[in-house]
């Protein structure tokens, strides 16, 4: 049984199970936290400080996605530090990247009055569409490094380590070993990757070819294996990925 | 493209392959030395030798700099163009290498046997410009046409105190000068509750930037339950205009290794890594030697040992949780504090990391008493300081000196300005500082003083600018240094050290647009408030200072604008 702390967040006193995070205990006050790289089934790793909040006695903003509310707590949301974190975050976000399959993010620069025009003549990541798969496409140029396909590939959920990184810094993208194509890596096309994805930057390839487009009878490959199936059979397909293995 | 030697790989690899993914940079190291670059099988080879997923050996190969998977020249010759070499000299000195070979910098020649590279801050600041060519620091002059081989950077020590330096510029660094141990023997006598109990009494804090109290750091990995514990000396120096734990490795490495054992003892940890950074290739001999002096003297190798580690180019590998991730074998990303090194450290196990400057400390403080290591210094930052001063002085070097000298009283120890010339405004902490102006220079050289001034102590810096010096063009090249050292891993710091750059690429060449310096204080304040590690968080401190100092700084028109 665990014990409850008590807090207060934003003048409202807040009751939360012990090892609660502020934005666990933000959302018990019906405070809504904003966050882009938090995601109830990956390792937190406090990226994106979209979630940074006030906390008294700390000299620096807290990210609520990974601190744990504690018995007495001050904190605060809304202040003039917090509100100027998550703006410029963001004016810098739309700086740097297409963000236009990110309706969540468009929606938080309206709610904090972010300017997407802030920093012009900015150097933008930009990169070409990389379709190399039966199953996802890949367009960086969307992808603003939340980590979670890096992490589902590795120990968060399918331990296949197909995806790390190129780069550093505001170089960085997702890559393979020597970015080789997603057929020679130990890519199992699980498809969680794409799951998690929240700007699009991955994408199911039939749901590219029918944005582009291509009507669903012309792309047989989604239907193959199942009529294949139906029929007992396992012999592989023209359009069937290529055993990773 | 030769044969891959892959028996030669397996053979480089060799010492490393049982140290598993703790051994990747070693290797990797290793392998690239056959071929000056790490091909695709190569790097193939040794992921599947030390099994490790290929996509996190591209991952580290990717991350740090002096790694490369594609060719690079056989002879590097790397040319600081940092904030104190670049207007000093080095800018030239990077566009006469490239014209003699025919090349463009990163651009090996065709035959492949050289490249010309720019680097970051190598730490031979009081040498400006420098060079490092493959594995010897260089000074302009020293750089002959055929010098490959120059000899390692000489040692200018000055100041009114010898206690950290006594040793240093003596030419010696053999066990047999340095003597016994003295500090470790009765660290051994008294017991590990007894040193702590004097380090704390010493007063000593950390002297890598963050100013922690060394005892508490201690004793806090002392009392942690879990078991083995580590110590780890953190010789990342990589501050831009910081060279004080170079002189102390090269000139003194047993009184290193002396506060290292002595630290061990204290906490009780069995195993003890040196994170040399890779740009201070000449000091890893000088390393070696004394391990195995102390091995030989039975100060080492029984029940406790020291392993150095080579970096690979990431200055954010100085900050603590990013060096245990490196030395794991991992890329240089910081980790979410708490928790802190000392119950949760290198490979997750509670860890003392000290800085080479701290940890030298310790065996004056053991050997004399921490009521004799007190009676220098001040009440609060008891003890000495080094200061490392370069810029436009007189006399550039490494400086000792009590705690409570005033700024402008170490300039003048340095000889002051050059003739003719007046200071324009100082650079102190390093990168990650903030400048002074000329109306701070009695402000006293104490963590107290300098926390009321606003000015932060940080690596022992201070960079002199003379009044001939584009300030704008100073902030670009910090600006640069950060945008080049962001590990990408928080929004604030891997956009914001970019947008900043942005921002003071146009300042430096006139082309300011309406609205930079709110800009700039944003991206500055966004930085500093919510960025993940110190690196973000002191990104911008500089650049705020100067605005804060300089108010018409970007609008002004090239150069002397913080004239009085």
């Amino acid at each position: 049984m665990t014990e409850d702390v008590h807090l207060t967040i934003d003048g409202n006193e807040v009751m939360a199970p012990e090892g609660s995070t502020l934005m666990e205990a933000a959302g018990l006050a019906g405070i809504v936290t904003p966050t882009i790289c938090y995601h109830p089934a990956t390792t937190s790793n406090g990226l994106c400080r979209l979630c940074v909040v006030e906390v008294e006695g700390q000299r620096l903003l807290q990210p609520a996605c990974i601190v744990r509310a504690s018995e007495g707590q001050k904190v605060h949301t809304d202040t003039e530090r917090v509100q100027r974190s998550r703006r410029t975050i963001l004016e810098m976000l739309a700086a740097t990247m297409d963000l236009s399959e990110s309706p969540e993010i468009q929606q938080m620069i309206l709610d904090t009055g972010a300017d997407s025009s802030r920093f012009p003549d900015s150097v933008r990541r930009e990169s070409q569409l990389l379709d190399d798969n039966p199953m996802y496409v890949r367009d960086y140029s969307k992808c603003l490094l939340c980590w979670r396909c890096v992490q589902v590939c590795a120990e968060d959920a399918q331990y296949t380590f197909a995806l790390s990184f190129d780069g550093r810094g505001y170089r960085t993208q997702i890559g393979t070993f020597f970015d080789r194509p997603i057929p020679e890596t130990s890519c199992v096309l699980c498809g969680q990757c794409v799951a998690v994805c929240p700007t699009g930057a991955l994408l199911p390839k039939r749901e590219f070819l029918l944005q582009q487009g291509r009507r669903p009878d012309e792309l047989g490959a989604g239907t193959a294996g199942k009529r294949r199936r139906r029929a007992g059979r396992l012999e592989r397909g023209q359009d069937d990925p290529p055993n990773p293995r | 493209m030769s044969e891959i030697p892959l028996a030669a790989v397996d053979a480089a690899i060799l010492p490393y392959v049982h140290l598993g993914r703790s051994g990747l940079l070693p290797a990797l190291h290793a392998a690239q030395a056959i071929e000056g670059w790490l091909p695709e099988p190569t790097a193939a080879h040794v992921a599947k030798a030390l099994r490790i997923p290929l996509a996190d050996v591209h991952g580290v190969i990717e991350f740090y700099s002096l790694f490369y998977n594609e060719p690079a020249g056989r002879n590097i010759h790397r040319v600081c163009t940092d904030i104190v070499c670049g207007p000093r000299g080095g800018d030239h000195l990077l566009d006469e290498a490239c014209r003699k070979l025919g090349v463009r910098p990163n651009q090996p020649t065709a035959d492949g046997e050289a490249m010309v590279e720019a680097s970051p801050c190598l730490g031979l600041c009081e040498h400006a410009p420098a060079s490092l060519v493959n594995v010897a620091a260089a000074s302009a002059e020293a750089l002959g046409p055929d010098r490959t081989e120059a000899p390692r950077p000489a040692s200018i020590v000055g100041g009114s105190t010898r206690l950290l330096t006594a040793r240093c510029g003596s030419g010696t660094t053999s066990l047999g000068a340095y003597g016994k141990y003295l500090g470790l023997e009765r660290a051994l006598t008294i017991g590990p509750g007894e040193v702590i109990t004097e380090v704390k009494r010493s007063g000593l804090v950390g002297r890598g930037g963050a100013a922690f109290p060394t005892g508490v750091k201690w004793e806090g990995a002392a009392s942690a339950p879990d078991r083995p514990k580590y110590v780890v000396c953190n010789a990342d120096e990589s501050e831009p205009g910081t060279f004080k734990d170079r002189v102390l490795l090269l000139d003194d490495p047993h009184l290193v290794l002396e506060g290292i054992c002595i630290a061990a003892h204290a906490i009780g940890a069995e195993r003890a890594y040196i994170y040399l950074r890779c740009e201070y290739p000449y000091i890893l001999p000088v390393l070696e030697s004394a391990l195995a002096e102390a091995r030989a003297s039975g100060y080492l190798g029984r029940d406790f040992d020291i392993e150095i580690r080579l970096g690979a180019g990431a200055y954010i590998c100085g900050e603590e949780t990013a060096l245990f991730e490196s030395i794991e074998g991992k890329r240089g990303y910081p980790r979410i504090k708490p928790p802190f090194p000392t119950t949760y450290g290198l490979f997750g196990k509670p860890t003392v990391i000290n800085n080479v400057e701290t940890l030298c400390n310790i065996p004056l403080i053991l050997r004399h008493g921490s009521d004799e290591y007190r009676r220098l210094g001040t009440e609060k930052s008891p003890g000495s300081k080094l200061f490392c001063l370069s810029g436009d002085v007189q006399r550039a070097g490494l400086y000792e000196v009590p705690f409570g000298l005033t700024l402008g009283e170490l300039l003048d120890m340095a000889g002051g300005m050059k003739a003719g010339r007046e200071l324009q405004a100082v650079l102190v902490g390093g990168a990650a500082g903030a400048f002074a102006a000329p109306n701070q220079l009695d402000t006293r050289l104490t963590f107290e003083d300098m926390r009321q001034a606003g000015l932060p102590l940080g690596s022992g810096v201070v960079l002199a600018f003379d009044e001939t010096r584009d300030l704008r063009d100073v902030l670009r090249r910090l600006a640069n240094f950060f945008a080049h050292e962001s590990c990408g891993k928080c929004f604030p710091c891997q956009l914001g050290t970019q947008r900043q750059l942005e921002i003071l690429d146009r300042a430096a060449s006139g082309q300011t647009r309406g609205g930079d310096a709110e800009r700039l204080q944003d991206v500055g304040w966004t930085m500093t408030d919510a960025s993940l590690c110190g690196l973000g968080q002191t990104a911008a401190t500089a650049v705020l200072s100067a605005l804060q100092l300089w108010p018409d700084l970007l609008s002004a028109a090239p150069g002397g604008v913080g004239r009085a």
